[in-house]
């Protein structure tokens, strides 16, 4: 009779058949702490990335697995590193907006608003009211196209398709509007320092309004589609959990934030545009897991149609662009400036030397920040939570790597 | 090559195997979904949109490079990124095609004076088709698409006439 081979595999261990000494494990190989009598196993090490379709551009994670379960997470970056700090120094102040707008690609016109903010306040230039108010239109605008993105892939970090299909329906009635304004889907060139490039051009009014009257409808829609899904729920609730001091201690901004139960709010809490004048909420999350991370961006949504149907209706007249020189050569010194985009606090530090071209240029991405805060909440949860998580947190890798 | 307009329940098609499979081939270009910048977004998700729909043309996304014939290169490609695509243009199983999408894959873009960034990705590997524009609509790369099957057919087709003239 012969042996069976499953006894043969029980006897001498899987993986170390030889050395395996029961109730001790050979060097390299740990025991798993769920794992069955009399069996050691080994940790796997799983690569995830540059190319993956789940891990939203070119993020690599290195994840050790025992089992299903990560037991240890470390992003790797710099595949995406192209020098935009660097290059920004070799560039007029004009021309910074065309770098911010290649670093978080989703949502362009906050990064051209940075930059702007940034020489506007170290030359004390006086933009006009309708200028700003134009500046917040946009970025509502933009905010919702982003989010679309993010709602879009999050469903499908998740196995769910349907979502992304009108998550892109409404992304491009967004995207429409903005090319009327601007010319470009997605590298604006909008906001330039001291205004924007021009006036909403003749019947664009008239598109956000009807986008606004549908809008609302597809919001429902959307939180009905994935939102009220039972699949998505079970998977979502309760996994990647940040409290409020992890969040606090890893410079989190945004949603990510919000949804720790910090109400933070650059909009709010150091106002630019013309935010000051806008009625909005700030919504925050009770418990920090994926699920109040998807709840706070859906309500952020509909607080920034809130803000579009003000901005619309209250929109001033006047100039668009103030008088600026056509090199800006601001006066030495230092400035930071910061906008809050899509995706949490997005700042711009300028160090000026009295040139043309500025001394320093800083880029705080708030994805690098997010991207890191991975590494503490994925292990723990199993791998294909992992995935989820990265949808989760809404990194864009441009703003990462820079 | 009219296969397509062969109704009949018994017709007959005479056709060389090479054209058989070219035509077939051309009508599945299906893409690895490898989005490395902004280009991303516009080449493989607005494309895969509903707008878009790129999938009527046979155009869908695969995840592995394995299963797909088409490249995609959609961003800046760095020096630490260039191995990859390299490997990943190596692991695609042959016939396999080249689309370089964007002003930074064509010949660096933007970016082309940081040291760090690959000057054009047709330094790394072969390319068919170029779409320029930063970033380029997703009708551009459409059209990449036309083109790549027009350079198909042809390549098929001067295939065939050179085996001629040989005898």
């Amino acid at each position: 009779m012969t042996p069976d081979p499953r006894d043969t595999v029980l006897d001498h261990g899987l993986l170390a058949e030889g050395t395996f000494e029961p109730g001790e494990a050979p060097a390299g190989i740990r025991r798993a702490p769920t794992g069955i009598d009399q069996l050691a196993t080994e940790h796997l090490i799983v690569n995830v990335g540059p190319q993956h379709p789940s891990t939203h551009g070119v993020l690599r994670i290195v994840a050790e697995l025992d089992g299903e379960e990560i037991v240890n997470a470390e992003a790797a970056v710099g595949y995406l590193h192209r020098g935009i700090e660097k290059l920004g120094e070799h560039r007029r102040y004009h021309q910074l907006a065309t770098l911010m707008d290649r670093g978080d690609y989703v949502s362009g016109i906050h990064g051209e608003l940075a930059a702007a903010l940034a020489v506007e306040r170290l030359m004390e230039i006086e933009v006009p009211r309708k200028a700003q108010w134009l500046r917040c239109l946009m970025s509502e605008l933009n905010r919702i196209a982003s989010h679309m993105v993010w709602y879009g892939t999050f469903g499908l970090d998740i196995g769910a398709m349907g979502q992304f299909l009108y998550a892109m329906r409404d992304r491009e009635a967004i995207l429409d509007i903005l090319e009327e304004v601007t010319g470009q889907r997605m590298m604006f060139n909008y906001v330039r320092p001291g205004g924007v490039l021009e006036d909403l051009p003749a019947g664009t009014e008239e598109k956000i309004r009807a986008f606004l009257r549908t809008i609302d409808g597809y919001l429902d829609e959307h939180d009905a589609l994935l939102g009220g899904n039972e699949i998505f729920l079970k998977r979502v609730r309760g996994v990647g959990t940040i409290d409020r001091e992890t969040a606090l201690s890893f410079g989190l901004t945004g949603a990510n934030l919000r949804a720790s139960g910090v109400p933070y709010d650059v909009r709010r809490d150091q106002p630019y545009a013309a935010y000051d004048e806008l009625e909005f909420d700030v919504p925050v999350g009770a418990t920090g897991d994926a699920h109040d991370r998807y709840l706070v961006r859906m309500e952020e949504m509909r607080q920034a149609v809130r803000m579009i149907r003000q901005c619309v209706d209250g929109m001033p007249e006047g100039e668009v662009m103030a008088k600026v020189p056509k090199v800006l050569r601001p006066p030495a010194g230092e400035i930071y400036a910061c906008v809050e985009s899509s995706r949490g606090e997005l700042g711009v530090h300028l160090v000026s030397d009295g040139s043309d071209t500025p001394e320093r240029f800083h880029y705080r991405g708030p994805s690098l920040f997010a991207m890191q805060v991975l590494e503490e909440i994925m292990p723990g949860t199993l791998f294909a939570d992992g995935m989820m998580l990265i949808g989760s947190v809404d990194v864009v890798l441009g703003e990462i790597d820079r | 090559m009219a296969l397509d307009k062969l109704t009949g329940e018994n017709s007959i098609a005479f056709i060389r195997s090479e054209q058989l499979f070219d035509w077939a081939r051309r009508n599945s270009l299906w893409y690895l979904a490898f989005g490395i910048a902004c280009c991303a977004i516009e080449g493989l998700m607005s494309a895969s949109g509903p707008r878009f729909d790129f999938d009527r043309m046979g155009v869908f996304f695969r995840a592995s490079p394995r299963q797909a014939d088409v490249m995609i290169v959609a961003g800046t490609v760095n020096k630490k990124m260039a191995e990859t695509v390299r490997r990943l243009y190596d692991q695609m199983p042959e016939p396999k095609w080249v689309v370089s999408m964007g002003a930074c894959a064509n010949t660096g873009g933007p970016f082309r004076e940081y040291p760090n960034v690959v000057l054009g990705v047709d330094t790394i590997v072969p390319v068919d088709v170029y779409v320029p524009g930063c970033p380029p609509r997703p009708e551009a790369v459409q059209y990449a698409f036309i083109e790549l099957q027009k350079k198909i057919a042809e390549q098929t087709e001067g295939r065939l006439a050179a085996r001629r003239d040989q005898g």
